[in-house]
């Protein structure tokens, strides 16, 4: 994208109807470390990449609880995501207290979705930079859905965020039509492969990603270090697995992104409305 | 204070869901003023609201819960609120009422059945609440509930529900001065709620004790 005349305000349109500074906002998603969530019927896996900056500092924490049935993975603006962590929690913690019972996932989604829209349509804020993926539970089953900066939300059976997702899309795509009916186990094994995928050439261990659960019986909780290690370990999800074709596919959707940068800002559809 | 007061609401669980029942009357202090009031009323698909006390009270809490079953609908996904939910909301704003020293002067019982889960409650005006197979109200705690806990059992069935229901409403007709013989028999179950007509219960008033009542009272001749 181009600097522009319509990109200083988020209550700016463009002339071709677009909102940049939202855009801009989605933009700042793309560019944080990966995050992925995929479903069965019964359970919800959430899973990231932690990078540290340096050896010497610890990791983003981009996992949160936010109930026992509710848990969120970000990308993009880590400080956006606490705060809005943060008012899911207390969202939650309200609904309980009041009516004893867990608050529907769906509710809380929609309630964060309207929270986002709001900041698109007042000049003294900013869209939230941040990528939410909301996995839970509820009296229908388990969800995933994915929240945008620009006050969109979806619901998905697999997905993931940030950069190098594309990677794990591509994985999670050929799989998808098994998450329904796969078991708990499954869907780790599963996240595990999907976030190898957006690492180019790095070796997959425990100290660079983190794995959340949730599901039936089962309250929302991170996995520790040692039982992600054993998966790895016990399914050899290495660098050496990744074959060929699959190394020229990521490489592929690399191009994609700087084509955008030598194409006009205002042509293509806006990214909100896909 | 309160002045159009109910009296007892009684409610058990039984083999299907939940069976409440209530007299039609009101009380103006010692007057029986009206006598063809609903104190009980469903509460969204799977619940049933009975209440003693202050009517104009329960009124009042029918439309807090019409708001919220509103509210509840407009979400439009798929989620419902069930009885426990109901329960709960109502016991904060009892006893959020209570704690600025303006009470809703009502006992509320409420029941329900959700997802084949059977719920039976109750919230009085200072906000104690809890769930049992039978609760009463008012008069009914003194003179319906010994009766429950002796014969009550699991899994009634709906004839020896509304029996049982009948035992405890003519005791509190012989003996609850506010008590009218004009009484509602309320059923929820999972497919949901009906009330009945209203209809009165045979009495026998020719009991020697009532005959000559003052016979070996202190006193008396």
């Amino acid at each position: 994208m181009f600097r522009n005349q319509y990109d200083t305000d988020v209550t700016t349109w463009s002339p071709a109807g677009r909102l940049f500074q939202v855009e801009y906002a989605m933009e700042a998603v793309k560019q944080g470390s990966a995050a992925i969530g995929l479903r069965s019927k019964t359970h919800v896996v959430l899973a990231c990449v932690n990078k540290a900056n340096s050896e010497l500092s610890s990791h983003q924490k981009k996992i949160f609880k936010v109930d026992d049935h509710i848990g969120v993975a970000i990308a993009g603006l880590t400080a956006d995501g606490r705060v809005l962590s943060r008012y899911m929690r207390s969202e939650c913690i309200n609904y309980s207290f009041t009516y004893e019972s867990p608050l529907p996932v769906g509710r809380l989604v929609v309630q964060l979705a309207d929270k986002a829209q709001v900041c698109t349509q007042r000049s003294w804020k900013r869209p939230f930079g941040v990528g939410l993926l909301v996995g839970g539970l509820d009296e229908s089953g388990a969800h995933l859905y994915y929240n945008c900066p620009s006050g969109n939300y979806f619901e998905y059976q697999a997905f993931a965020i940030g950069s190098r997702s594309q990677a794990a899309k591509t994985y999670l795509e050929r799989k998808f039509e098994s998450f329904m009916g796969s078991s708990r186990d499954d869907l780790i094994k599963d996240a595990l492969f999907a976030i190898k995928e957006t690492l180019q050439g790095e070796k997959l261990k425990s100290s660079i990603c983190t794995v959340a659960v949730l599901g039936v019986g089962e309250p929302f909780h991170i996995l520790d270090q040692e039982t992600v290690q054993q998966v790895i370990n016990a399914h050899e999800i290495v660098e050496e697995e990744a074959s060929a074709e699959q190394e020229a596919a990521a490489a592929a959707d690399q191009d994609a992104p700087s084509a955008d940068e030598a194409a006009p800002a205002d042509q293509g559809i806006a990214p909100m409305d896909i | 204070y309160p002045y159009v007061t109910g009296t007892s609401v009684v409610g058990v669980k039984y083999k299907d869901g939940i069976l409440m029942a209530s007299d039609m009357g009101a009380s103006y202090g010692s007057t029986l003023r009206y006598k063809s009031v609903e104190r009980m009323k469903p509460i969204g698909k799977h619940s049933l609201l009975g209440a003693s006390g202050e009517i104009s009270d329960f009124q009042e809490i029918l439309r807090y819960l019409d708001e919220l079953i509103l509210y509840d609908n407009m979400w439009d996904d798929g989620n419902s609120l069930g009885p426990k939910e109901v329960h709960s909301y109502l016991t904060r704003v009892m006893y959020n009422r209570r704690n600025k020293f303006n009470p809703l002067w009502n006992s509320l019982v409420l029941g329900g059945v959700k997802n084949g889960k059977k719920y039976l409650g109750t919230v009085s005006m200072i906000g104690v609440h809890f769930e049992d197979n039978h609760v009463a109200t008012g008069f009914g705690n003194h003179l319906a509930r010994p009766i429950l806990r002796e014969e009550w059992r699991e899994d009634l069935s709906y004839e020896d529900g509304v029996k049982l229901l009948e035992k405890c409403m003519r005791v509190l007709l012989y003996r609850d001065r506010s008590a009218v013989n004009k009484i509602q028999i309320a059923k929820i179950t999972e497919e949901g709620v009906s009330i009945s007509k209203p209809y009165s219960l045979r009495t026998f008033w020719e009991f020697n004790a009532f005959r000559n009542p003052t016979v070996g009272a202190e006193g008396s001749w």
